[in-house]
């Protein structure tokens, strides 16, 4: 069963071309990773996928339907949820406000002004046990803004897989700027979490690739140049020579 | 018992002390201030909806508080020539009507926030007040719309001549509005709204429409200025154009960043501050707006968080027990800012005399003494008094702002 499915998609912003024809199938419950050099367009991949921008050209599946130029919020409510490599959380509200907001629409209160937030005794009871899982449950009542660096990394990820309704994670760059202890804390924490879903990752640290994908797609100058196995892009020539080469000895 | 006198307590005082103050201050003037009041922490608390939680600068806002005043006097005279609906519901009819409004207004303008938002409901205001001379049949042209509140059918066995009945009806919709836009801010609407306002993008992907959470929360707001709009023609029994313009726009936008608009009750005490001057300081000096934009100014400059900022700012000192430290040293500002003031307020006064008086050589009085505006003494004493302030104000805030790191310190010592 295949969980995201990219048919041809391009991407061009005025005359430039950023995804040029890419085609990817990802079948559930995989976790899958996508590395190439900076400008390759691995953001604007995830920006397509979410619907954050428009597809040119080409069309995009999520769990075997179309969901090309669907808004975001729709395509969330679809399954496919996602972080975004610069922070990206409710920095006026609490930690706690921050998951529970998250919870809301998957649990069907949506757009509700006739139930009394506290009352919800499921929704309360989740955000807590999410709390706990991603490690803020002492930092429950502060502004997310207060959070270290590091900790509002792991808040979005709590936020990115809040909903019991997620299915496809998309991830862009979870550790970018966290130290080695916190990196490894970080992939625990995305690995326990993703159990049963479907991860896309967009990484640089590539021990953390290496150690947390089942499949690594190469993207080089908008193109995926390799998808395959851990062990195979490590030795594919090709990967080597376009991107690899100087980071992996 | 204990725990539902904390959860309700401040309800119950709130009601009480609506209940009271009109047999404590009980003449026309001050009963007549209580119910402008009134509809004010209505209409800043529904305008606090869409600023201070859904994030959206409006400065149209009045256009639902006129259509609903418009709409609820027209019901006035329906009463009147006999549709059996008491009186006392005829507010609710106004906000039905706004949230009509503000469902098609609401939609049109909130696809964006920030500029975008603010630049349609300036437009949206401006649209609605140039109808409204366009459209005599609903706004009545120049002269506007009026009834006859003393109507037959009422619920409360009120007849609603006298002012204080019409407080009381005032007072019973204030709670009822209040409350409902307290529990609105604990619905997860409410949150959502929240949400939207610090980051759209990110509520996308948390299953949001950032139009709708913005849409929703617009027309939420819309039904409470609706309410306000039908006690306002309850209360003064005619409504003009004039309603729906810029200028109770303005008004309200101002009774709630002066309040601010970062905390629930913020709006509630701006719009008594701001009633209670619209309507003494009138009386007192013709530069009474003068000293209201002074204020308005000096609040964006130095207290972006209104004085519900001030207040809560000093919360964890006064929990701390360390308030008279600081207090110590805001008497110590005082009378230099006092000093200022007085300086400044000379020099508007005979500066406002000599221009706007009709006779500028006629002896002008200002606290209780009288003197000639063209007096070099009233001039020397005005910038000496402004001069020496200053020196003392600018010493002043050094200890000010010496208590507070001292109180600080004390804090985290403490903690």
């Amino acid at each position: 069963m295949t969980a995201l499915k990219l048919v041809d998609v391009h991407k061009s912003f005025g005359t430039s071309k950023i995804i040029n024809g890419v085609s990817l199938e990802i079948p559930k419950g995989e976790r899958h990773a996508i590395i190439g050099p900076n400008g390759a367009g691995k953001s604007t991949l995830f920006n397509l996928i979410s619907g954050f921008y428009e597809v040119s050209r080409g069309y995009i599946e999520l769990n075997g339907r179309g969901i090309t130029g669907r808004p975001p919020h729709r395509i969330n409510r679809r399954g496919l949820s996602r972080s975004f490599q610069v922070t990206n959380i409710f920095p006026k509200m609490t930690v706690f406000e921050n998951i529970r907001c998250a919870l809301f629409w998957p649990m069907g209160y949506r757009y509700s002004f006739w139930h009394m937030c506290d009352r919800l005794k499921n929704v309360n009871r989740k955000a807590e046990e999410i709390l706990e899982t991603i490690n803020l449950a002492d930092r429950r009542d502060i502004p997310a803004a207060m959070l270290a660096y590091a900790e509002q990394r792991e808040l979005e990820i709590g936020i990115t897989i809040a909903g019991d309704n997620t299915e496809v994670v998309l991830l862009d760059e979870p550790t970018a700027g966290m130290s080695l202890s916190e990196t490894k804390r970080a992939v625990e924490l995305i690995r326990s979490m993703t159990e049963g879903k479907t991860l896309i990752v967009v990484e640089h640290d590539m021990s953390v690739v290496f150690d947390l994908a089942d499949r690594i797609s190469v993207l080089v100058y908008g193109e995926i140049v390799a998808t395959d196995s851990p062990e195979n892009i490590r030795q594919n020539a090709e990967v080597q020579e376009a991107y690899l080469g100087k980071e992996i000895a | 018992m204990k725990r539902y006198l904390k959860q309700y307590g401040i309800w119950l005082a709130a009601a009480v002390a609506c209940t009271i103050l009109p047999l404590v201050f009980n003449s026309g003037f001050a009963i007549s201030m209580l119910s402008q009041m009134g509809i004010a922490i209505i209409f800043a608390l529904s305008y606090n909806m869409l600023l201070g939680h859904g994030g959206m600068l409006s400065f149209g806002h009045a256009v639902f508080y006129g259509l609903g005043g418009f709409l609820a006097m027209h019901a006035i005279n329906w009463v009147g020539d006999g549709l059996p609906l008491p009186l006392e519901i005829l507010p609710l009819l106004g906000g039905l009507f706004a949230v009509v409004c503000g469902l098609i207004f609401g939609w049109l303008s909130t696809d964006r926030a920030g500029t975008t938002f603010a630049l349609i409901s300036l437009g949206i205001g401006e649209l609605i007040a140039a109808s409204a001379l366009m459209l005599p049949g609903f706004f009545g042209g120049e002269e506007g719309v009026s009834a006859n509140r003393m109507v037959e059918t009422t619920l409360t066995g009120f007849k609603f001549g006298r002012g204080i009945e019409v407080y009381y009806l005032i007072a019973a919709w204030m709670l009822i509005c209040v409350a409902l836009m307290y529990l609105l801010t604990k619905t997860p609407l409410g949150r959502v709204a929240n949400a939207v306002r610090d980051n759209p993008e990110r509520a996308a992907f948390i299953g949001y429409n950032a139009r709708v959470v913005r849409t929703m929360q617009y027309t939420l707001s819309a039904f409470f200025a609706g309410i306000a709009g039908g006690l306002f023609a309850i209360t003064y029994e005619i409504i003009t154009a004039e309603t729906v313009g810029a200028i109770p726009s303005g008004n309200v936008l101002m009774m709630t960043y002066i309040g601010g608009v970062g905390h629930f009750f913020g709006p509630i005490m701006g719009a008594v501050l701001v009633t209670m001057m619209q309507i003494s300081l009138a009386g007192i000096t013709h530069a009474w707006l003068l000293y209201f934009g002074l204020l308005f100014v000096g609040m964006i400059l130095w207290a972006p968080n209104g004085l519900a900022g001030i207040i809560m700012m000093h919360e964890p000192v006064w929990k701390a027990g360390l308030m008279s430290r600081l207090l110590r040293a805001y008497g110590v500002i005082a009378i230099p800012t006092l000093v200022l003031f007085i300086g400044v307020m000379i020099l508007i006064e005979i500066n406002y005399h000599l221009s706007l008086s009709v006779n500028p050589d006629e002896p002008m009085s200002l606290f209780g003494m009288t003197f000639h505006a063209q007096s070099p003494v009233a001039w020397i004493l005005s910038i000496v008094l402004i001069a020496v302030g200053f020196f003392f104000f600018r010493k002043a805030q050094q200890v000010v702002r010496d208590s507070w790191n001292e109180v600080t310190q004390l804090m985290k010592g403490g903690a």
